[in-house]
């Protein structure tokens, strides 16, 4: 029963999207609820409509195919392909209408937010999400700092999964990354569609790991096809053409985040928020003590394991010394703070933001980056770098 | 599999009175012409057989057997553009006809514009909800389709969709037993019309089974009548259960050196055809339901039941009627088979 009113609740959802501008996949969607219903003619009209708009659109005659043949006989199974073809091919359609109708049913509630994203900067509009398990790419804006979510993409990936270690190894990485370039339609082959976003793997962390390969991009499919199945890339991450043009527009090459987990993880937003406050705690405690050039309480803020480039914490806190001791005065800004958990790993976050540096020595401002880990119950420092 | 054409055409309600119309003024040049023309069709013989057609159509341009056979063995001779027209012509004028649009749906699948195919067959149905012929017919156009779109889908390569079909071209218009009214009164009622999908799927569970009529408790002295139904009910059952073992030889076995041909074809067309219909098939059950025996003398009997035919592509149940006669060495044997 309560299956049944989610359902209700989902098809009215879907109802009102459609209702708007109803993408392939809603339409899709709906032709799923007919046939759901028992409304087998209902279905085959949808289908045949959305195949007319879209007809690159393989799932969809897939699906079509299975409603003419329930027309001769019962059907054994979805996609009751009997003609001798390679089993991967039919299991990739049948994995894609799974993975896009999770995705459609099982939007998060309202209130519950992405517990990867404890905070966006000022700057940046967007963030971009990929669950990994659901093939799906979510897009949040940013409501003062605070993640909304007002969109979201059936995506492939790596043909053997994600957590990319190796080059060639056919995976998607698992991490917290950033778009770095936008390259338009035209400056590539008809293969990645309508444009692709490279991003920065391997990033400071997956080279601190030994991690290597590169060429991550998000882009769009070959004009032949509508969609790819989900696990069907090299580790890139694929969006139906029209899908990444609607990206597009929330993308700020160099601002943009790319985060791929292996599932997103929803809290509530006081959880969040909690979550929040004790990080930027700690980063405020960091910056005030290096501002008071209190170098003790300040190198007190480095995990014993740091590591900074050749620097472990004996050098850095070496370093640190000298210059600190030589300063009469310092005065550090920190302005455009972001905070996201990285995924998999437990109370590791990666912090991004503006260090406004001044002394009576040098002074600059730069973009910093910055790994805090949780140790016992407190936050510490375990990489810094320019970003 | 059900091929409806009884030899003696049976029309419409609203065509009866056409023929009587027919029989008396056109009179027995038009009957010959048309007789001829069937038998010159049946051997093969084509130009002779458009020849009589045609002087048979002098004498009633607009009869509609007549229009038929001509776009009938317009399309034996692969004339097809103009058969497809005289078909269509047939569709308008006579739109409660079933088998122009059967016709018109088996020129297209041999075209392979299935889509056009379907259109003709559905439009038939829609015509005659329980025409067995269109039905068959449609299963296989909708499993051409379904392979189309897996195709699509699969992207597989298209060099093996000119596959042969295996539709049935209908050579008369034949519709079934007299008399019209009560089978224009019962026609709506059971066929799975709309939507045979969903019908097929809430009858997957439970497979027809070959029903046999229990014979009622022996009396002391068998009365000999009781005893031939019997004989009869036996031979209908065991021509039912060597149709489901797809054993085309044990089934052909049932039918008598005199059997008609449900279509006028020769024995070994007819055989040939059924052959690859029951072999072809991955599976077969025929249900024997609600048999009822008419003694029509010693050595001949009726059989009445209603048959609930599957296989992996088709379904059907309508209502079929077999003439058995006893053959010298004492075994019955069909002699003639009707469906609707």
């Amino acid at each position: 029963m309560r299956l049944f009113r989610a359902f209700l609740l989902a098809a009215a959802l879907l109802g009102s999207n459609a209702l708007a501008n109803p993408t392939p996949e809603d339409r899709l969607s709906g032709v799923f609820q007919a046939i759901e219903a028992n409304k087998l003619d209902e279905a085959m009209k949808r289908v045949d409509a959305l195949i007319r708009d879209h007809p690159n659109f393989r799932l969809a005659h897939l699906v079509r195919g299975d409603l003419l043949l329930a027309r001769t006989r019962p059907l054994q199974t979805f996609g009751d392909v009997t003609k001798n073809v390679p089993p991967e091919k039919i299991d990739g359609l049948r994995a894609e209408a799974h993975a896009r109708l999770r995705g459609m049913r099982q939007r998060p509630a309202d209130d519950l937010l992405p517990r990867l994203v404890l905070q966006l900067h000022s700057q940046q509009k967007h963030a971009l999400l990929v669950d990994s398990r659901r093939s799906r790419l979510y897009v949040f804006a940013n409501d003062d700092g605070r993640p909304r979510l007002i969109a979201d993409y059936y995506v492939s990936l790596g043909k053997n999964g994600i957590d990319k270690a190796r080059e060639g190894d056919q995976k998607t990485p698992v991490g917290v990354y950033h778009v770095t370039a936008n390259l338009p339609r035209k400056m590539l082959t008809d293969f990645y569609g309508s444009g692709a976003f490279p991003i920065n793997y391997p990033n400071e962390w997956d080279k601190r790991l030994g991690r290597n390969g590169s060429g991550i991009w998000l882009h769009g499919v070959p004009s032949d096809m509508y969609s790819r199945p989900p696990r069907a890339s090299d580790g890139c991450i694929v969006l139906a053409n029209s899908d990444l043009d609607s990206v597009a527009r929330y993308v700020q090459v160099g601002t943009t985040p790319v985060i791929i987990a292996d599932e997103i993880e929803w809290g509530d937003a006081a959880a969040v928020e909690a979550e929040r406050k004790s990080l930027a705690a700690a980063i405020e405690q960091w910056r005030s003590d290096w501002q008071n050039r209190d170098t003790d309480k300040y190198l007190a803020h480095y995990s014993p394991k740091f590591v900074a480039g050749k620097q472990d914490l004996a050098a850095w806190s070496d370093h640190k010394r000298k210059v600190n001791a030589a300063r009469r005065w310092i005065k550090v800004g920190v302005n455009r703070v972001s905070m996201f958990r990285h995924p998999r790993e437990r109370d590791f976050v990666v912090v991004s933001f503006e260090q406004d540096y001044r002394s009576d020595g040098l002074s600059n401002v730069m973009h910093k980056r910055q790994y805090w880990v949780k140790e016992g119950a407190r936050w510490k420092i375990l990489y810094e770098g320019a970003a | 599999m059900q091929i409806p054409a009884a030899p003696r055409a049976t029309l419409t309600r609203g065509l009866v009175s056409l023929c009587l119309y027919a029989l008396f003024s056109a009179g027995v040049a038009y009957a010959d012409d048309m007789q001829d023309a069937n038998k010159f069709l049946r051997a093969g013989q084509h130009p002779q057989a458009l020849a009589s057609v045609n002087k048979a159509l002098a004498a009633k341009p607009r009869d509609p057997q007549a229009r038929f056979l001509k776009a009938v063995i317009l399309t034996e001779q692969g004339n097809t553009k103009e058969a497809i027209g005289l078909f269509t012509k047939l569709t308008q004028d006579f739109p409660e006809l079933p088998e122009p649009y059967n016709n018109l749906a088996v020129i297209y699948a041999g075209q392979g514009q299935y889509e056009k195919a379907r259109a003709a067959l559905e439009q038939s149905i829609r015509t005659h909800p329980s025409y067995a012929t269109a039905y068959e017919n449609l299963g296989d156009v909708y499993a051409k389709l379904a392979s189309q779109a897996y195709d699509k889908a699969l992207q597989l390569d298209k060099t093996n969709t000119g596959a042969q079909n295996k539709l049935s071209l209908v050579r008369e218009i034949a519709r079934g037993p007299v008399p019209v009214a009560a089978v224009a009164a019962k026609e709506p009622a059971k066929e799975p019309a709309k939507e045979p999908a969903k019908e097929a799927a809430k009858e997957a569970a439970k497979p027809p089974v070959v029903v046999a009529q229990k014979s009622a408790p022996a009396p002391e002295k068998p009365a000999p009548a009781a005893d031939a139904r019997a004989e009869v009910l036996k031979t209908v059952n065991a021509w039912a259960q060597a149709w489901s073992k797809r054993d085309a030889e044990a089934y052909l076995s049932h039918y008598g050196k005199d059997f008609k041909t449900p279509n006028g074809e020769s024995r070994a067309d007819w055989e040939k055809s059924r052959r690859s219909r029951i072999t072809g098939a991955k599976l077969i059950t025929v249900g024997v339901n609600a048999p009822k025996v008419t003694m029509n003398s010693a050595n001949q009997a009726t059989v009445n039941f209603r048959q609930a035919y599957r296989s992996d592509s088709f379904k059907a149940t309508g209502s079929k009627t077999l003439v058995l006669e006893k053959a010298a060495d004492g075994r019955w044997q069909i002699q003639q088979e009707k469906s609707g």
